[in-house]
C-alpha cells in the first residue's frame, strides 16, 4: 500500500489576510490574531484531500495530530495513521521539521504539505531531497516553485502520482524571502534549495512542466552547447541553479549549487563568491556571466543571485550575458518576458530588450527581458 | 435545423472485440492465397526464376509473416475498424490543426479505378499522358493559389516537404559559397514543431522566436535573431493558435535584408485559399498539404503529398523530375542544374495528386474561395459559442481577437475549479462518438484543446458537437468521477502516458514487442 504524508502548517497564510505579508515569527502571529486573522490552511488541505477520496482505501494516510493534519483528514472521512505529538496548542517551525523527518523515516511515497515559502523551507531543512513532496499553497508568500497552482490541482496531481500515472519528478526551487524587507515593500529573495516534486504540464505554479525528454537531458544539452562555445579568453561567472551547474559537472569541477562560481580555461577560479570577490577576480579581464532565470516569475537578476550586482554586470557588459534555460522552464513562466530587478533602475532599463537564450544543443530562443512587470 | 430543446445526447456504444494482433492469429500452414505452380512451358523458357538470383540476395529464412486465411484477415480488419472513430463516422471538428474535411467518395472511386491503380511509374511517357497532364495542371492550380513558379509533388507528407524546403535553402547558399557561414534557421515557437525539427536534422542551428502576450512575435525579436549567419526563416501562419501574423511582410523583408530565404509552411492554409498568396507575403518557397487542405484523406502518416512550391530563382533546385509541357506533349524533365536530387522514389503519390486535382476542378476558383470563407465563418461561430456558453473555457492569448481557421482553447479554469483536465474531457467526449484533441508540442497553453471546424460541417453539425461539449463540461462540475473514469462506452480505456514516454516500452514492430515483452513482465 502506498503511503501519503500530510503536514499542515495551521497558521500559514494568516498574516496575509490582514495585510501582514507573512506569518513568520511569534510576534507577527500575535499581531495577526489581534487583527482578526482566521486559520484557513486546514480548509485548503481539505480541498486537496477531497480529490484523493477515490484512493481512500488504497493509500495509507500518515499525518500529525490535530490541526497539523488529523482534523482535516478525519473531516474528509479518511482514517489516518497519526504519528508524533504536539506540546501545546501553538505549533512552530520545529513541529513541521520534526513531522517531515518522521515521515522520511517512515518512507512515505509522497509528502503533501500545506503552507507557504516558510513551510517549504522547513520541509527542505528537514528532509532535503530525500522524499517526493508537493506544496498546497496556503501561505502569504508562495514564490517557491514547489507549490501546485491551487489545492484542487494539488490533490489531483497527488492522485495521479500515487496511482503511478505520473512518474516524472523534478527539482523545484525553494525560495527564501526576507519577510522583514517584504513587509517594507522590498522583495529580496535568495535560492534556498530544491525539493523534489512530481510534475505534469501546467500543474505546479510557474514551475517547470515536462515533456517526454526529461529536464536533465535538456540541461546536459545546454551544458554541451556552452562548452562548445567556451573560449579561454574569458572568465565565466556561473550563476546559481541546477541548469548552470551541469556545466560544472561536465567539467568535473567542484561548485556551489546556490552560489556564484567563476571558471577560467575550464578550471575553477573561485567558489561561492560574494560581490566583492567576483569583482576582484574579473577586474581588468574579459568575463561573461552565465545565468538562468529563477522559476515561476522569471527573474534573471535580483532574485537568488544578488552577488551578481549592478557593478558586476556593468563590469562584464550586457553583450557578455549568456542566458540559459530549459525549454520547459522558459515556456512555463507566468509571463512571456524575463524580468530584471538588479537594484539599479537605470541598469534594469539598459538590460531590457531581446536576448538569445540558450535552450538546447545548437538551439536558441529569442526572449524578451523586461525591467518592469507589465500588465 | 436544430431548434432549442431538440438536443439529445447520443446513446452511443462502440464495438469491443478484444481482437488479438494479427501475428497472434497466425496458424502454421494456413494460407490466404495458394500461389499456382509455374507452368512447365514457362519454366522451360525462363528457368525457375530463383536460380538466376545472386546467392547473397536469396533469403535464408522465409519472412515471418502471419499465416492466415482470407476470411480471417477480412474479419480481423473489419473488427479493428469498428473499434476506431474515423473522420467519416463523427463530426470531426475536434482534431484541430489537421483540417479534417469531407473527402468526396467520388475521388476515391477515381483513384481506385484500374486506370490509376494499374499505372506503372516506369511506363513510357507516351502511355501516361493523362496522368502527367493531371500533375501539370495541378501544378498550375497551386501556382495560382500561391504565386510560386513551380511545384514538386515528390515529398510524401508535410514534414517531408519541410525537409525538402530546408534542403533547397541549404543548396542555395552552398552554391553561393555561403553554405558553412549560414548555419542558422529561424522559426517561431508556435509554428509546427517540424519547422524546427527538420533544420536540426539537416544540421542547422535553430532559433525559435517566442510569442509575446498577444500570441504574436515582435518584429524586434526577429531583428535580434537575424544575422549574416541566417540561412532562412520558416514559419506557419496562421500558427496553430489560429492567429495570423499580420506583419508577415515586414518579417520576410527583414530576413531578405540579411540574405536569408523565407519559407512558408502552409499546412494551415484552409482559411486563406484564394484570399492571400505566399509570394505576396514575400516568401521564396513553401508547401501545401494535398492531403488535409485539398481533401485527400490523411492516411495516418501517409501516403500523402506535401507539394513544395518555389519562386523563379529556385526552380532549378527542385527535386527531379518535374512535369513539363511543350505544347504537344507532357514529359518528365530531369535536367535541373542545381536539383537537390530525389527526395522520394518517382513523382509523388499519384492517387493523392488525382484527388486534389479532382477536388479543385469540382469547386473552381470561386468555390475554393468559398471554402476559405466558410471555414473561417464556422471557426468563428464555434469560438463565439464556446466563449459565451462554456464559461470554464477560454482562448489562448485572449488579447488578440482575430482567429482564422482554428482556435487553441484552454480548460485551465475548469481544471482549477474541478481538477478535471482537458484529457478527461476528451475521453468523455469519446463516449458520445466525438473526438477532441489537445495540442501540438510544445504545451505552452495550460489544459489545451484545439478545434478546427473546416468548411465541411453544417451549423447543425457544429451545434450538435457544441451541445455535447457543454453537457460534458456540466458533468465535470456535477459528477467529475464520470469524466475521470471515462470512457465508459469505448473499447480502449485510459492510455497510460508513461508508456509513451519510455522507449523501453515502445514496440513499433511485432519483433520488438516479442523482444521487449519479457522485460515488462
Amino acid at each position: 500500500m502506498k503511503k501519503l504524508g500530510l503536514i499542515i502548517n495551521p497558521i500559514a497564510g494568516m498574516g496575509g489576510r490582514v495585510g501582514l505579508k507573512g506569518t513568520d515569527g511569534e510576534e507577527t502571529l500575535k499581531m495577526a490574531l489581534k487583527l482578526g486573522a482566521k486559520p484557513w490552511a486546514e480548509d485548503r488541505a481539505k480541498e486537496a484531500l477531497k480529490q484523493l477520496l477515490l484512493l481512500k482505501d488504497r493509500v495509507e494516510l500518515i499525518t500529525y495530530p490535530k490541526k497539523m493534519g488529523e482534523n482535516a483528514s478525519l473531516s474528509c472521512s479518511f482514517t489516518p495513521k497519526v504519528i508524533g505529538e504536539l506540546k501545546g496548542e501553538k505549533t512552530t517551525a520545529e513541529d513541521t521539521k520534526r513531522a517531515a523527518d518522521e515521515m522520511r523515516v517512515l518512507g512515505v511515497d509522497l509528502l503533501l504539505f500545506v503552507g507557504g515559502d516558510g513551510t517549504a523551507r522547513d520541509i527542505y531543512d528537514a528532509i532535503d531531497r530525500s522524499l517526493v513532496v508537493l506544496g498546497i499553497p496556503a501561505g502569504v508568500k508562495v514564490f517557491s516553485a514547489v507549490f501546485a497552482v491551487n489545492p484542487v490541482v494539488a490533490g489531483e496531481l497527488a492522485r495521479l502520482f500515487l496511482m503511478g500515472e505520473i512518474r516524472e519528478v523534478v527539482d523545484a526551487e525553494v525560495l527564501d524571502i526576507d519577510e522583514e524587507l517584504f513587509r517594507r515593500g522590498k522583495l529580496s529573495t535568495r535560492l534556498y534549495g530544491y525539493l523534489k516534486i512530481p510534475v505534469k504540464r501546467g500543474y505546479t505554479s510557474g514551475s517547470k512542466s515536462t515533456t517526454p525528454m526529461s529536464e536533465r537531458y535538456n540541461k546536459e544539452e545546454i551544458a554541451a552547447e556552452i562548452l562548445d562555445e567556451m573560449s579561454d579568453e574569458y572568465y565565466y561567472i556561473i550563476g546559481p541553479g541546477t541548469t548552470t551547474k551541469v556545466i560544472m559537472e561536465f567539467l568535473n569541477l567542484d561548485y556551489s549549487l546556490l552560489g556564484v562560481d567563476i571558471i577560467h580555461k575550464k578550471k575553477l577560479v573561485g567558489k561561492d563568491l560574494n560581490e566583492k570577490e567576483i569583482l576582484e577576480t574579473i577586474r581588468g579581464r574579459k568575463a561573461k556571466i552565465i545565468v538562468t532565470p529563477i522559476g515561476g516569475q522569471g527573474y534573471l537578476f535580483g532574485r537568488g543571485n544578488q552577488q551578481i550586482s549592478p557593478k558586476v554586470i556593468r563590469e562584464v557588459g550586457k553583450d557578455n550575458i549568456i542566458i540559459v534555460s530549459t525549454r520547459n522552464k522558459l515556456r512555463s513562466l507566468s509571463r512571456r518576458t524575463l524580468l530584471v530587478d538588479t537594484g539599479s533602475e537605470i541598469l534594469d532599463k539598459e538590460l531590457s530588450g531581446y536576448y538569445r537564450v540558450v535552450t538546447g544543443y545548437r538551439e536558441r530562443a529569442i526572449f524578451k527581458v523586461s525591467n518592469r512587470v507589465e500588465d | 435545423m436544430m431548434r432549442k430543446g431538440d438536443f439529445k445526447l447520443r446513446n452511443f456504444h462502440e464495438a469491443r472485440w478484444s481482437e488479438p494482433i494479427i501475428f497472434e492469429l497466425s496458424r502454421k500452414g494456413e494460407r490466404g492465397i495458394i500461389v499456382p505452380e509455374v507452368e512447365k512451358e514457362i519454366e522451360e523458357l525462363v528457368g525457375d526464376g530463383v536460380s538466376v538470383l545472386p546467392e547473397h540476395m536469396i533469403r535464408r529464412d522465409p519472412p515471418r509473416l502471419p499465416e492466415i486465411s482470407q476470411v480471417r484477415v477480412l474479419r480481423h480488419y473489419l473488427r479493428l475498424s469498428q473499434e476506431t472513430l474515423g473522420a467519416t463516422l463523427n463530426i470531426d471538428i475536434g482534431q484541430g490543426t489537421c483540417t479534417m474535411k469531407y473527402n468526396p467518395i467520388i475521388n476515391d472511386l477515381l483513384a481506385n479505378s484500374p486506370k490509376v491503380t494499374e499505372l506503372h511509374p516506369l511506363q513510357d511517357v507516351d502511355t501516361i499522358q493523362g496522368a502527367l497532364e493531371i500533375m501539370y495542371k495541378l501544378d498550375l492550380f497551386l501556382r495560382e493559389l500561391s504565386g510560386f513558379s513551380r511545384f514538386t509533388f515528390q515529398p510524401g507528407g508535410g514534414s517531408h516537404a519541410i525537409f525538402t524546403i530546408i534542403s533547397i535553402i541549404h543548396k542555395y547558399h552552398e552554391l553561393r559559397g555561403e553554405g558553412e557561414k549560414r548555419d542558422e534557421i529561424i522559426t517561431t515557437l508556435l509554428s509546427h514543431p517540424s519547422n524546427a525539427a527538420a533544420p536540426a536534422v539537416k544540421g542547422y542551428r535553430v532559433i525559435s522566436l517566442y510569442p509575446n502576450e498577444s500570441g504574436l512575435v515582435d518584429v524586434e525579436a526577429l531583428e535580434k535573431a537575424v544575422s549574416e549567419r541566417t540561412a532562412g526563416f520558416i514559419v506557419t501562419n496562421p500558427e496553430d493558435t489560429g492567429i495570423f501574423n499580420p506583419r508577415i511582410k515586414e518579417f520576410t523583408k527583414i530576413v531578405h535584408g540579411v540574405g536569408g530565404l523565407c519559407a512558408y509552411d502552409q499546412a494551415n492554409a484552409n482559411g486563406l485559399l484564394g484570399i492571400i498568396r505566399a509570394v505576396d507575403c514575400g516568401f521564396d518557397l513553401g508547401f501545401f498539404n494535398l492531403h488535409k487542405t485539398f481533401s485527400s484523406p490523411h492516411g495516418c502518416g501517409g501516403p500523402a503529398v506535401g507539394a513544395v512550391g518555389v519562386t523563379d530563382r529556385l526552380v532549378d533546385f527542385l527535386p527531379i523530375p518535374i512535369v513539363e509541357y511543350n505544347g504537344e506533349k507532357y514529359y518528365l524533365n530531369y535536367d535541373l542544374s542545381h536539383s537537390i536530387g530525389k527526395v522520394r522514389e518517382f513523382y509523388g503519390v499519384f492517387p493523392v495528386i488525382l484527388r486534389a486535382y479532382s477536388w479543385i476542378m469540382s469547386l473552381g476558383a470561386e468555390g475554393i474561395r468559398e471554402v476559405a470563407r466558410v471555414a473561417v465563418l464556422n471557426n468563428n461561430y464555434v469560438m463565439k459559442r464556446i466563449l459565451s456558453e462554456v464559461k470554464c473555457a477560454s482562448i489562448s492569448f485572449p488579447k488578440t481577437k482575430q482567429r482564422i481557421e482554428q482556435v487553441r482553447y484552454s480548460f485551465e479554469k475548469l481544471r482549477e475549479d474541478t481538477g478535471i483536465t482537458s484529457e478527461d474531457v476528451i475521453r468523455r467526449m469519446a463516449d458520445f462518438g466525438f473526438h477532441l484533441w489537445t495540442s501540438h508540442h510544445p504545451w505552452i497553453i495550460p489544459e489545451p484543446f484545439t478545434i478546427e471546424p473546416t468548411e465541411s460541417y453544417s451549423k447543425d453539425d457544429l451545434d450538435k458537437y457544441l451541445e455535447t461539449l457543454k453537457r460534458v463540461v456540466e458533468e465535470a462540475y456535477e459528477t467529475p468521477e464520470k469524466l475521470k473514469n471515462a470512457p465508459h462506452n469505448c473499447p480502449i480505456h485510459k492510455i497510460r502516458p508513461e508508456f509513451l514516454e519510455d522507449p523501453e516500452r515502445w514496440a513499433i514492430t511485432w519483433r520488438a514487442y516479442l523482444k521487449k515483452r519479457e522485460k515488462w513482465e
